[in-house]
């Protein structure tokens, strides 16, 4: 226990009180977009606070895959944030491997190009990508999301950080044995990584799942939209269905909700290294 | 022919960087190089791109709708910044010196709304936002205090997002100042303890400085992220009323893939990389000054 730590019983009733006002700020807009949800169709004026168990129902939800192909918006979320993951950590491991661990010509100033282009706001190549993909006939393509997508210089970065602190011995051990690159990579490098990769696995799904302004620009066709265009489509100009808007809301980050509140510790520390090492 | 290893290692590190390289390249060199080419043309993507030389920046300069959205942009920096920081600072610095029972729990709940899609915070706010059917107003008459027209009046619409945008990030800050805090080391406090200083002045004096490089990351990604806001404006406001929410890139978005101005959609993106550079800048030069190294 640090020498900070408050003891007075006055003072700790009055932290207690401040936090539980905070987290209630933060619940109590989501508990009110269930609650939204689950009243009846058109229910929402008669009984504004919808605290009457007896009259929730399901129906929203149901409705929500009735109106659009919501099902279809989730399955397109679901593979670009697949493909895209998957690509930025492959990538995004070799390189920092090649960075920490490799001696080659140019290796320090190719590093420092790619970390320049962190100030770069992601905006100022969206004119550019866009030609780009219309020369490429990618667009209305999810290919048009994944490929940008499948480049971290972040994780490249993080990585690189990681592997420096990864000691030389058990490297060199294996080189004596005759191990070459790739299996001394694979099999006693990366392992140790696990920790890193699964901070930038998390950062890197939240951002691609969460994305709005790509999938506007680079997608047109309702079959091929995402889970954020769906539910701007959903919300409609005139005339909104709040039931059944919150109910999409809802069954949109229900996925990144259950995989927080199964790895919540974790996802903390990770995130809090994450700004130590920026 | 027989490679050393020396050699076999450099054509390994090569290797392993193409698959960064070539995305790097394509998506991003490439991009960047051709943005600034195409903001010295006129060009609609269906004629071939004339070259205007800098008019583009001309005109933006005198275009009073470019002011406007950098106006908009900036006051939302500011205040979403400087607010989302000091509210999160608070927080983590009351968790810390309390070390409540159920620490995680408080921790997990502020954090919740980090990982929501900025889409659906934005619908679930303009719902509870609304002038005539939202919780919030509702409430507000329970109490006899009339409606606010949050997102429907131009003077209190922008800062109904920078509520809405607080709120959702200041988890997010919390997380990384605690795990500055629990660095401090605790000598440091017994020192200032044995030498009378007050809770207050402790923070100012010991705290403060010790975790400046974490408020300072805060800062600069903080204000970089929040020139770039698009989606919640667009969602609660879509830039109205009276254009008093229409945000920078909500202008890019327009000009390029609404009105097919190409040239002046990249020269609003070079503006506003060169403000971002400027501002970044200026905070690290004022960095030397108070952040602790």
């Amino acid at each position: 226990m640090s020498t900070l730590t408050v003891h007075k019983p006055l003072e700790r009733a009055g932290a207690y009180a401040l936090l539980i006002v905070f987290s209630f700020l933060m619940l109590a807009p989501l508990f009110w977009a269930l609650l939204t949800a689950l009243k009846p169709v058109g229910a929402v004026f008669s009984d504004p606070y919808g605290l009457s168990a007896s009259t929730w129902s399901l129906s929203s939800f149901a409705d929500v895959f009735k109106t659009t192909p919501f099902h279809l918006y989730m399955l397109n979320t679901a593979k670009i944030t697949l493909f895209s993951v998957l690509g930025v950590v492959i990538s995004s491991a070799l390189a920092g491997y090649a960075f920490a661990k490799l001696k080659f010509p140019g290796r320090d100033l190719l590093f420092v190009v790619l970390l320049a282009t962190l100030m770069i706001p992601r905006q100022v190549t969206l004119v550019p990508t866009f030609m780009l993909m219309k020369e490429f006939g990618l667009i209305d393509d999810h290919l048009s999301l994944i490929l940008p997508g499948a480049l971290s210089v972040f994780g490249v970065f993080l990585l690189k950080q990681f592997f420096l602190t990864v000691p030389a011995d058990y490297e060199e051990a294996a080189k004596i044995d005759g191990c070459g690159v790739l299996r001394r990579f694979f099999l006693i490098v990366l392992p140790f990584a696990k920790g890193t990769l699964a901070t930038l696995i998390l950062l890197q799904v939240m951002a691609v799942w969460n994305d709005f302004l790509y999938p506007m620009v680079f997608l047109n066709s309702d079959n091929q939209r995402t889970l954020t265009l769906g539910l701007a489509i959903l919300r409609g100009d005139l005339d909104t269905q709040w039931n059944r808007l919150m109910a999409a809301v809802i069954i949109s980050n229900l996925p990144i909700l259950a995989a927080f509140l199964v790895t919540q510790r974790f996802v903390i520390k990770g995130i809090a290294t994450t700004g130590l090492k920026g | 022919m027989t490679l050393s290893s020396s050699q076999k290692e450099a054509f390994a590190g090569y290797m392993f960087l193409v698959p960064v390289f070539s995305g790097f390249l394509v998506f991003l060199a490439f991009p960047v190089v051709a943005s600034f080419f195409v903001s010295l043309a006129d060009w609609n993507m269906i004629n071939d791109p004339g070259f205007v030389g800098i008019a583009n920046y001309i005109d933006l300069f005198r275009d009073p709708f470019f002011w406007t959205c950098l106006g908009n942009t900036a006051y939302f920096s500011l205040f979403s910044v400087v607010i989302g920081l000091f509210v999160s600072l608070y927080l983590a610095n009351l968790l810390h010196e309390t070390r409540p029972r159920g620490a995680g729990f408080f921790k997990s709940t502020l954090f919740l709304p980090v990982i929501l899609s900025s889409v659906a915070v934005a619908l679930v706010w303009q719902w509870l936002l609304d002038s005539h059917m939202g919780m919030i107003n509702h409430l507000l008459a329970g109490a006899g205090v009339p409606g606010v027209p949050w997102l429907t009046s131009p003077a209190m619409a922008m800062n109904s997002v920078i509520l809405v945008a607080v709120w959702r990030q200041i988890g997010y800050n919390m997380v990384i100042f605690l795990a500055a805090l629990a660095n401090v080391p605790d000598e440091l406090y017994e020192a200032s303890s044995l030498d009378g200083a007050s809770r207050n002045q402790t923070f100012w004096n010991v705290t403060w400085p010790m975790i400046s490089p974490a408020t300072f990351f805060i800062a600069v990604t903080s204000v970089i992220n929040s020139f770039q806001v698009f989606d919640l404006t667009t969602i609660l406001t879509n830039g109205g009323p009276a254009n008093s929410t229409n945000t920078l890139i909500m202008m890019i978005y327009q000009n390029g893939f609404q009105f097919f101005k190409m040239g002046y959609a990249s020269a609003i993106a070079y503006a506003l990389f060169a403000i971002i550079l400027v501002i970044t800048a200026v905070q690290t030069i004022v960095s030397k000054k108070w952040v602790h190294s």
